[in-house]
This record gives C-alpha cells, structure tokens and sequence, in this order.
C-alpha cells in the first residue's frame, strides 16, 4: 500500500500480460495496487489465506470455489499474471467481428465460452467436463442453504440435472451447460457456418423445422436469441454431432 | 351491431339525469303528502355512482366489441379504438345535451384513475430487470425529460419570436416552459398500453416503460415550479427560487421514493400477521398502496413513484405472506381495475376532445409542438445513449434508439395537468389545450398505430418466451454470485458487490422481520421455480393425457431410473410409477377371457354406482374464510382421478401397451418413434444425439430399449384392448351419475351411510386386475394374490392405500393402481393362477347387489366390519399416515404451502 506508484511500468512485464489479457493499462495499475493491498507480508504473490481475508467472500455462498479457481491445480501461490489472467474472464467481450480472425489463434480470455468456462469449472469439481448428480447437489446446497430438506434439494439436483441433460448421461457437459445459459440455441440460430472439415447441410426435420446438419468441425455464426444488446455472436467450436 | 346499442341504451339514462330531475322536484312538494307510494323514482339519489358504473360498463362493453374481431385489434391498438370510441360517444352527448356533459377531470383522474395503472405496473414490474437498468432509466427519466422541457419550450418561444405563432397566443418564455414542461413528459399510461400489444423485448420494455414511471416526479416538480414562476411573474422571479427548484426536485422524487417504501415495509408487516384473516389480504395491498399514493399526493410529492416504488418494494414479502388464493386475487383485481381505468382513461379523453369551449386553435403552435416534441425526443434520445453506451455492458443499437424516441407517447397526464391551468394566470391555456389534445391524439393514434409495423419492419428484437428452467436459475444465481465475489477480489464497489449486500441485508434483517416464518423458511427462488415447474407438469400431464409419449413438452423424467429419492415432486411420483413396472405377457394371455370382462364391466358398473364424495358437511358460511364448496371438492377429485388415470395410462403407453382405442395416435406415434429411433440406436450404436435439448423421447427410448422385444407380443392385445374402451367409458358415465346422486343427497355424516364404493374396491379390484386391467398392468401379473385370501389382503390394504391415491379417487378408473401396486408392494404374495379366477367372481356378485341397493338402504352391505377402518381413516385423513389420502394430501398441501 505505500509504495503506491503511479507508472505502470512498475508492474513486471506489464506488456505481456497486457497483450494477454486485454486490459488498458490504467486497469493493469489498478489491480497491480489491489493486488499489492491484498498481499498481506509484501510476498510478492498472494495465497489463499490472503483472498480468504476478504470479509466480503466469506459470506459469498461460493466464495470457496472462487478463490480455489485463482489457484489452479492445487499450487499455493498466485502470482500478479496469473491474478490478472483469471480476472481477465470479466471483461466484457469485445465487440470486434471474430468471424476474420484467425481460427487456430487461442480465443481470447473474456471471450463468451472462456467465460462460461469460468463458472463451469466452479461447478466441475473434480474437472472431469462434467457436473454430475453430485456436484450439481453440493453446489445447490451451496446456494439453497439449509431451507430445504435433503430430500427436496435431491429432487431439485435431480431434476437440474435431467433438464440439461441431452444425451442421457446422468451428468451436464460443458456443451449442455451452455446450451442451458442461452449462449446458443444450435439447432434454430445457425445462420452461417464455416467449416474447416467435412460437410454442412441444412436439413429439414420434423420436430425442428429447417435445421442444420453439422459434421466434422465446424466454425459457426449463430444468432442469439436473449441477448439484448448483439444480434450476432460468434462463437467458434468444434462439434461432432451426428442425426 | 352492440355498439350501436351503447348509446340507446345510455341515452336515455343520461337524458333521465338531466332531465327527471327538474320535473320531480316541483312534483314533490306540490302533490299533498302521499300515504305510501307503491312506486317511486329516484333517479337522482343514485345519479352519480350509477352513471360511473354505467361508464364502466360501456367501456367494458366497447372493450369486448373491439375484440370480437381479433383482425382489427391486431391492427389497432386498444388505446386508439377507445379514443374514436370516446370521441363518437363525446359527439352524441354534445348533439343531445348540447354541452359538452362528461369531462376527463383531472381530480378524479389523478385521485381515482391514475393509481390502479401505476400500481399494477409497480406490482408487477420485474424488479430484477428494473434494477439492472437503473442507470439508464433514470437517466432518460431525469436528463431526458429535462431536456424535453427546456427544448421544447424555449424553442417555441423561439417560433413565437420569430412570428409563425399568432400573435393572439398571449405567452411569455416562462408560459412556453410550462407549457413543455408538461407535454414533455412521456406517460406510462399510453406506453404500457401500446407497448404491452408490441412485444419487444424486455430491456427496450423496461427502459421505455421505467422512463415514464419515474419522470413522474420530474414532470410534477417542473410543473410546480412553472407554475409558480408563472403566478409569480417573471420579474420577482429570484435567484434563490431557481435553487429551491432544483431542490425541490430532488424533495419530490426522493420524498415520493421514501414514502412508498415506508407504505411497501407496513404492508409487508401486516401481511405477516393475516393468517387467520386471510380474505382481507388483497384488500390490505389495495389500500395500503392507496394509502401511499394519496400520502405522497398529500405531501405534494410524487405520487406515482410512491406507488411504483411502494408495488416493486412489498410483492416480494407480500407475496410470500399471503396465501396462494389470495395471490390469485391480487393479480387479478389489479389487472382488472388497471385495465377499467385505462379504458376510461382513453374513452374519457376522447370524450374530452369534442368539447371545443375549451380549446381554441392556432396552427403554427400546433404543428411547431407536434415538431417540436418528435424532434428533440429523438435528439436526446441519440445523446443521451451515446453517453450510456459507453457505460452500458450491453450497448444499445440504433434500433434500440429509434423505438425509444418514437416510443416516446404522451397521454392523460399531459391532459390533466393542461385542463389544470388557471386561465388567469395564463391567457394562453385555451391554445395549450387544443395542442396537448392533438398531441396526445398524435402520439397514441398515428404512433400507436404505426409502432407495430415499424418494430417489424425494424426487426426489433422481440421478447421471448421460455419457460423457466432450473438451470437457468441456479445458474444466474451463480453467476450473481461469481460476479460479486471477483468484484470483491478486485475491490471495486460496483453494481454487483451493492446487489450483494443488499441481498445479504434482505435475507439476515428484512425478510426475517417481513416475512412468516413458515414462508420464509422455503422461500427460495430456485426452489420456487422446481415447485412450479412441478406444478406445470402435473398440469400439463393431467391435460395431455394419454398422448404424453407423443409429446416432448412434457418433460418426465422417466428417464434412466435411479434409485427413488423423495416423493416430493408429481414428477418423482411419475417415474417412480412409470418405472416400477415390468411386463410378463404370458401371464395376460392367458388371464384373458370374455369372462374376466364381463366380471370387470361389472365392477366398473358397481363402483360407479356405490361411488359417493365422502366428505363431511361442515357448516359453512364464515365471512372470513372462502371455504371449499361442493363444486370446488368435486373438482378436486375429478382432477385427482384424472391424475391417476393418465397416471395409468401414462405408464401403460410407456410400455407401448395400449388399452384404449380411443387413443390410437400416441401408441402409434410412441411405437413409431420408438422403431425409428431402434434403428438408430442399431445403426449408430450408440444413443442418438439430438440438436434439440427439449427432447426427452430419446431418453425415454434408451429406458425402453429392453422391453422392445415384448412389444411385439403386446401388439397381440390389440382386440383385448378393444373390450377395455368400452369398459372405460361405460364407468366413466357411471361415476358420473354416481356422483351426482352423491352430492345431491347430502350425507349428513359419514357414518351413517357407509362408503360401499371402498368396499367394492376392496374386492373387485382383484378382479379387474386380473381381468381387464391385466393388459396394461401386465407388469405385475406375475403375483397376483387371489381373492378369497382375506388376510393377505388385508396386510395389503395399506399398502394399496399408501399408493398415491386420494379416498376418493379409488373409484372406478382408479382401482386399476391399487391392485398392482399392491402386487408390487407385497412380494410375499402367492402367485395368482388363471384358473383361480373363477372362485372369486361369486363375491362381487353379491357385492353388485348389495351396491346397487346402497343408496336406498346401506346398512345391509356386508362386510361393514371391514368397512370400519377405512371410515376411521376417512374421518381424519391427515393423521394416518400409511392411507392413501395422506399421500395425496402430503402432495398437494406442501404444494399449497410453498
């Protein structure tokens, strides 16, 4: 806190990390300070136990989860460019067309799949890309709290589970969960697609009407349906899905 | 046709007012004083309160006319009509009365009219989405509205000054700014009432919407101090006066804020304490926000943000608090009185229109506003988004920006505030008439007309409806959640981290203070989505029927069974039935006789005959308690029966095992599809794949994929089936005369005249489970406990009543479930032979006769020892806890209290 410097040059590579995550460099000094305040001996990286100091995650239902999503893979020290690079999920998504860039280039951290990536794997427990019964259970008893039965909030994770549910599995995938948060709708909002392998053709089926058949990997524009502020989003995945 | 008869029918009621009158005063007091009159008119003693309902009534009527013909409604905005409505209506009582006889007032405008619409649109605004947008509400509220005021009046001064307005508009700058102060406003009134036909979506909504809620309070402030400079005069005007009027804008929003949160906290508190009164509960929310509106008015601040805020503080409490039926009629007399008022509303200004005393017109300041007003609007429209764009997270596009200003409508408020302007003080009030009713008459009919095609035409996002889902709730919750956690790690006390700490506030402090203990324990609202999405299901299934293979939008979770969790949802009772069968169609086949159906129609025809409601007639006629009458209780086992049949049916389809012709499609369509989707399977090898994420048929499939090689020999069962349509519908009419007879005669207690029906049921089931029913219930066959083995069965009747069923509901089409869940709930019973059919088909027999002669005289049934503890269990159904009514009960009344 009392070194408070007003350069951002004093932030160790601060170009990189700049060209990583997409932050001005006024945000970059920003959070340099907060995360110089937050780290409580001068260590220079923070720890867990500096995150769970925030008075106001403790109370967050899930502030657990978050401060373990800062430190992937069971290491104890987070460093500046790793805090900045969880951080950078909550930019806003930037506005530029995706649609010229180039596909095989690493999609950019506050993109909107990077963002559902974020809340997925705070589901995700034990990352296996997916949410079982059981996850679903302890994240709802999470959010539920103790006002319900343990009967009813199984019935509650079991029908989640099921609603989300498509191909039977007993568990949500990651495609599912973002199907379930509206991000796209396939099989009505297929507007154009590039495909890099394989074929694409429109189909008509009985129960969707006009759809597509996607095979192989396939780059594809789709409309939103419940976004206010974009028509189009693009979003760029690979999908095998086979009729 | 009807609206030609609206005005003879009120014709001469409204010549009776001003008529009558005259000739029965003097008629009176000249007659000597009669003994007693047999017949005397009173027209004016009810004059008022009858020609108000009688307003009402047209208005209503007129409303019905116009959506007779859904083309024209489509079309035309409901607003509009009623203005031509008004006007016509206007017309008549001018060319009758020959004045102008009914006005807009604008007291019983603001005091009587104004309210219902502003508390409806408070009550029910979606505050999540208000909240999300208050930044830019307010700022097209305030800055917007601001703006409009000070363009549009300084720039028809400017018209004035540079002489397009006649020179007998007597007005200075300070009466222009009155002026636009109170055209400028955009009136919640006329935008709910175009918006609401005009489905854009919910952001566009609320920010158009929201917008004209809150510049309530800058118009009213802009006006009271226009108003006063204008008294004042323009030389005395100080500069402390400008300072006291920015003041006072903030006094009047804030004020009105305050006041209707101080009425939302006293509501939700009463509220917690009306469970013992429960029918006064909706008329507390009605007065009590009345009682915000008519404070605020009192204290001259702004009354409709008093009332919005008072509607969108209390329903979260209030509807916690109060009971389900009289949520129900919350909603539905708000929407009632909104809707009435604004019917009024719009007749009555077209009513106010044709009177030309009042109105004088100059052309230049007409079309100059009409500009004027679409001009700057759509200018601070563009400015004022530019600057939220570069705050918002969601910008807003050009569309967005181009329904906003034209969105932008003016109404009744505008029109009361002119009509308010004293004469005196300002000699130009007649011309401000005359354009505040052209504007208004503008916006709502050329605008409100043309909004529809333009948002097509513009392809503006339209509002969606889906159903909630879980996921989308508990995932918004998290998001929620994440959001404020990173805004805490990063430090910054934005929206989110707000929105937390008040949610936190809410829950430790305000709903534990406000809310019922009882609600608030399970008032959550992920779990208010699972109960109603419980409900619907169990709606929709009783609705669906028999075709609900066929359909996909019943989502059962049928779906690969695991192990039974809790039977706290219909939809858990649903696969836990749905999948507790297996079939064994050998044993159909040979059960299967002519016999065994005749023996079944047989037991139909007695349970429908021996069915009778068993309830207790309680003296009813409490003033403050709605208590179920027999209608309601009969609709209530109608629907439970019907539950439990498509329950039935629902399994039997499930098993691509037919039973009725009467429903052909849905066994094909399920067979079909469940070939179809075989093949599929057999081609791909794995589970298909579906785009669709609605689709459960797949997953019903992949359960039924191991029963596919018994369908073949169900098909077999076809003609069998056919005998069990007639056997269904023949007990259905049964049981319908049989109820009827049962309500009539009005069983004075239970006792007194035994419920045969269950004693039927406790034998014939056996029969109609081996007989008809087998085909369907094949499942259980297997373990069929015979008749004559009363012990069994009597261990058994619990567990046939711990089956989902109602007391009632074991009548005829019902007792399909008890014998096979009692099958399946009692392993340890012996196997039933075919031929141990034949035994126990004597007992019915005597049993029919013993049934039909029931009604007459039911003390010789036998077995009325038997009887006996089922009666027991009927007189207090709530404590046992192993009957079937219990069970239902559970169901329904934990439903009932969430």
């Amino acid at each position: 806190m009392g070194s408070r410097s007003s350069h951002a040059a004093r932030i160790p590579d601060v170009d990189s990390i700049q060209r990583e995550t997409g932050f001005s460099q006024a945000s970059l000094l920003r959070l340099y300070h907060r995360f110089r305040a937050l780290d409580s001996n001068e260590k220079g990286y923070l720890s867990r136990v500096d995150l769970q100091q925030i008075g106001e995650l403790a109370v967050n239902p899930l502030g657990d989860r978050i401060i373990d999503s800062f430190f992937p893979d069971g290491s104890l020290q987070l460093d500046f460019p790793a805090f900045v690079r969880v951080l950078a999920h909550f930019r806003p998504v930037d506005d530029e067309d995706h649609g010229n860039r180039d596909p095989r280039e690493a999609e950019p951290l506050n993109s909107r799949m990077n963002k559902l990536r974020f809340a997925f794997q705070l589901y995700d427990l034990d990352r296996d890309g997916k949410i079982s019964r059981h996850e679903m259970l302890q994240v709802l008893r999470l959010m539920l709290g103790v006002q319900v039965t343990e009967e009813q909030l199984e019935s509650i994770a079991d029908r989640t589970v099921q609603e989300a549910d498509e191909d039977g599995d007993g568990a949500v995938s990651f495609l599912e969960f973002a199907k379930g948060n509206g991000t796209f709708y396939l099989a009505r909002t297929v507007s154009r697609a590039k495909c890099q392998s394989q074929e694409i053709r429109p189909e008509e089926d009985s129960r969707w009407g006009k759809g597509w058949l996607l095979k192989g990997k396939c780059r594809v524009i789709i409309r939103r349906g419940n976004d206010a502020g974009q028509a189009k989003q693009e979003i760029s995945i690979s999908v095998r899905l086979t009729k | 046709m009807l609206r030609a008869a609206l005005p003879l029918l009120w014709l001469p009621l409204a010549g009776a007012g001003t008529t009558e009158e005259p000739t029965q005063e003097p008629g009176s007091p000249g007659e000597p004083p009669p003994g007693l009159a047999l017949f005397r008119w009173q027209w004016h003693e009810v004059e008022s309160p009858y020609l108000v309902a009688l307003w009402i009534l047209v208005a209503s009527l007129a409303k019905i006319v116009f959506h007779l013909s859904r083309k024209v409604t489509s079309l035309v905005p409901e607003s509009c009509l009623l203005i031509l409505l008004g006007l016509v209506l206007g017309g008549i009582v001018l060319a009758v009365a020959k004045k102008a006889e009914y006005q807009l007032e604008p007291g019983t405008f603001f005091l009587f009219l104004l309210p219902p619409i502003v508390l409806d649109s408070g009550y029910f605004m979606p505050s999540r989405l208000f909240f999300d947008n208050l930044g830019a509400i307010l700022t097209y509220a305030v800055v917007g509205t601001l703006w409009n005021a000070f363009t549009t009046g300084a720039a028809l001064w400017g018209l004035q000054q540079a002489g397009f307005v006649a020179p007998r508009v007597q007005a200075g700058l300070l009466d222009f700014l009155l002026f636009g102060s109170l055209i400028s406003a955009v009136d919640p009134v006329a935008v709910l009432a175009v918006f609401e036909e005009v489905h854009v979506n919910e952001t566009l909504f609320i920010i158009v919407f929201g917008e004209s809620l809150i510049n309530d309070a800058v118009t009213v402030v802009l006006y009271k101090v226009c108003n006063s400079f204008v008294e004042m005069g323009s030389a005395n005007v100080q500069a402390t006066d400008y300072l006291k009027g920015v003041a006072s804008l903030f006094v009047v929003s804030l004020g009105g804020a305050a006041v209707g949160l101080v009425f939302a906290f006293l509501l939700a508190l009463t509220t917690r304490f009306t469970k013992r009164v429960r029918i006064i509960e909706p008329l507390l929310v009605f007065l009590l926000a009345y009682a915000a509106y008519l404070t605020a008015e009192m204290a001259s601040l702004s009354a409709i943000l008093a009332v919005t805020m008072c509607g969108l503080g209390c329903k979260k409490y209030v509807e916690a608090n109060i009971s389900h039926k009289s949520r129900t009629a919350v909603k539905y007399t708000m929407k009632t009185l909104a809707s009435c008022a604004e019917t009024i509303i719009f007749m009555l200004l077209g009513i106010s229109a044709v009177d030309s005393s009042k109105w004088a017109w100059d052309s230049g300041l007409v079309l100059g506003t009409l500009f004027f007003i679409l001009f700057f609007r759509a200018l601070g429209v563009v400015l004022q988004t530019w600057v939220l764009n570069q705050f918002r997270l969601v910008p807003l596009d050009k569309i967005d920006q181009v329904v906003m200003s034209y969105g932008g409508l003016r109404g009744a408020v505008a029109f009361a505030l002119v009509i308010l302007l004293d004469r005196t003080k300002i000699p130009a009030k007649d011309y401000f008439v005359a354009t505040t009713i052209v504007v208004v008459f503008f916006t709502v009919i050329v605008q409100g007309l043309t909004i529809k095609p333009l948002v097509k035409w513009l392809k503006v996002k339209r509002s969606e409806h889906h159903k909630p889902t879980l996921n989308q709730e508990l995932h918004e919750h998290t998001f929620d959640h994440i959001l404020a956690a990173v805004e805490d790690v990063v430090g910054h006390h934005g929206y989110h981290y707000w929105r937390d700490r008040w949610e936190q506030f809410d829950k430790k402090y305000l709903s534990q203070l406000l809310m019922r203990r009882s609600a608030y324990r399970i008032r959550d609202q992920i779990w208010d989505v699972y109960y109603r999405l419980n409900i619907r299901d169990a709606i929709s299934f009783v609705d669906q029927g028999g075709h609900v293979l066929s359909s996909t939008g019943l989502t059962l979770p049928s779906m690969p069974s695991r192990n039974s969790v809790a039977e706290t949802s219909v939809t858990n009772l649903l696969r836990e039935s749905g999948s507790g069968a297996c079939l064994d169609l050998q044993v159909i086949d040979t059960v299967r006789s002519g016999r065994d159906r005749e023996d079944a129609v047989m037991h139909h025809l007695l349970c429908g005959g021996l069915y009778k409601p068993r309830y207790r007639y309680k003296a009813s006629c409490s003033r403050h308690f709605i208590s179920e009458d027999a209608q309601e209780r009969q609709d209530k086992e109608v629907f439970q029966q019907n539950m439990k049949r498509r329950l039935e049916s629902f399994k039997s389809t499930k098993h691509n095992i037919c039973f009725t012709k009467s429903k052909p499609r849905p066994r094909k369509a399920g067979r079909k599809k469940k070939d179809g989707m075989a093949n599929t399977e057999a081609t791909n090898g794995k589970p298909p794949r579906d785009l669709g994420f609605q689709d459960t048929a797949a997953v019903i499939l992949t359960v039924e994929s191991e029963e596919e090689e018994d369908s073949d020999s169900s098909e077999t069962e076809k003609e069998d089936d056919e005998g069990i349509i007639f056997v269904a519908r023949a007990t259905s009419e049964v049981l319908q005369e049989g109820k009827v007879s049962g309500s009539f005669e009005v069983c004075p207690s239970p006792r007194i005249i035994p419920p045969s029906p269950t004693c039927a049921e406790k034998e014939l089931p056996w029969k109609s489970g081996q007989g008809d029913l087998a085909v369907y219930v094949s499942s259980e066959t297997t373990k069929i406990v015979p008749v004559d083995m009363q012990t069994s069965w009597n261990q058994s009747i619990s567990s046939l009543e711990s089956l989902a069923s109602p007391p009632c509901t074991q009548a005829p089409p019902m007792t399909r479930l008890p014998p096979r869940s009692l099958v399946t709930e009692e392993p340890q019973a012996p196997v039933n032979l075919p031929s141990d059919l034949r035994p126990s088909f004597a007992f019915p027999m005597s049993l029919a006769k013993a049934g039909r002669s029931h009604s007459e005289s039911s003390a010789d049934i036998p077995q009325q020892q038997e009887l006996q503890p089922l009666m027991g269990h009927e007189d207090h159904t709530h404590l046992s806890p192993g009957t079937a009514n219990s069970h239902w009960c559970i169901q329904f009344n934990r439903g009932g209290r969430l």
